[in-house]
């Protein structure tokens, strides 16, 4: 059961991504996605991450997803636009000896080492309870400084999308 | 066995956003391709996390989410602001920073 729910989600989640990156309309790429980050989601839930789960359909899937969308409806793209995108040689010869090998050594490095399987995980292993008390524990100072960096790019995005300073 | 089909997963989601990235030429589609690349890294993450019997990884996928956050509001906006000026979306013809 669990095997047919990981081989499921895993499918949708790479066709999604292949979707995202073959479109020639942003449009589709976008709902691609969202395809795959729901798929995500549903892994997350199944390798024992709940709160990171619902993290990922709230805020990925959710917010930056609509802003993404919102934002291919605000340009309004003529329809040249989409027709004229010419991939030169040199994008597919690098793209084709830099990405191949890299994935040839990981793929390689992950089916050659030897993962020890260990018992089920504990109760309450990544649920909001324990997760909150390890980020508001050990990581505390670097969840304040992520707030800061949210603070700043909400400063940058008003200052770059402003008509005029 | 299980970790490894979830890290194969993860990796190939990384590697497809990485391809699109090299290879595509709108605007729009290199800001998601990123955003693949970085979910896939928050999948190894997750994945170890369970391998290792620590949450330290879902912590650091919080972080994660949050970059994108930010990233999307200001490369976004930046878009807007290009659009705006220039109507195209094709990043060989943005080459203004170009010395």
């Amino acid at each position: 059961m669990e095997k047919t729910l990981f081989l499921i989600l895993s499918a949708v989640a790479i066709i999604g991504a292949l979707v995202t990156v073959t479109r020639k309309n942003p449009l589709g790429s976008a709902i691609g996605l969202i395809v795959t980050f729901v798929a995500l989601s549903g892994l997350y839930f199944t390798s024992d991450a709940p709160f990171v789960g619902a993290l990922q359909v709230l805020v990925y899937a959710g917010a930056i997803m609509v802003l993404v969308v919102f934002v291919i409806m605000l340009l309004n793209l003529p329809e040249g636009e989409l027709e004229e995108e010419k991939i030169p040689p040199r994008s597919w010869a690098l793209a084709f000896f830099s990405v191949v090998p890299l994935g040839f050594l990981c793929i390689a490095q992950i089916l050659s080492t030897k993962f020890e399987d260990k018992e089920p995980v504990g109760e309450g292993f990544g649920s909001v309870k324990a997760v909150g008390q390890l980020l508001f524990g050990d990581y505390l100072l670097q969840f304040e400084v992520v707030s800061l960096l949210l603070l700043v790019a909400i400063v940058g995005a008003i200052v770059m999308a402003k008509k005029r300073l | 066995m299980q970790t490894q089909a979830y890290l194969v997963v993860a990796t190939l989601i990384f590697l497809i956003g990485a391809m699109g990235f090299l290879i595509r030429r709108n605007i729009l589609v290199l800001f998601m391709s990123i955003e693949l690349m970085l979910n896939g890294a928050a999948m190894l993450f997750v994945t170890f996390s369970r391998q290792l019997r620590q949450m330290d990884g879902h912590v650091f996928v919080f972080f994660i989410i949050a970059l994108a956050a930010a990233e999307a509001a200001v490369g976004l906006s930046i878009l807007i602001a290009i659009f705006r000026l220039k109507h195209r979306v094709n990043v060989d013809e943005l080459t203004e920073l170009k010395g």
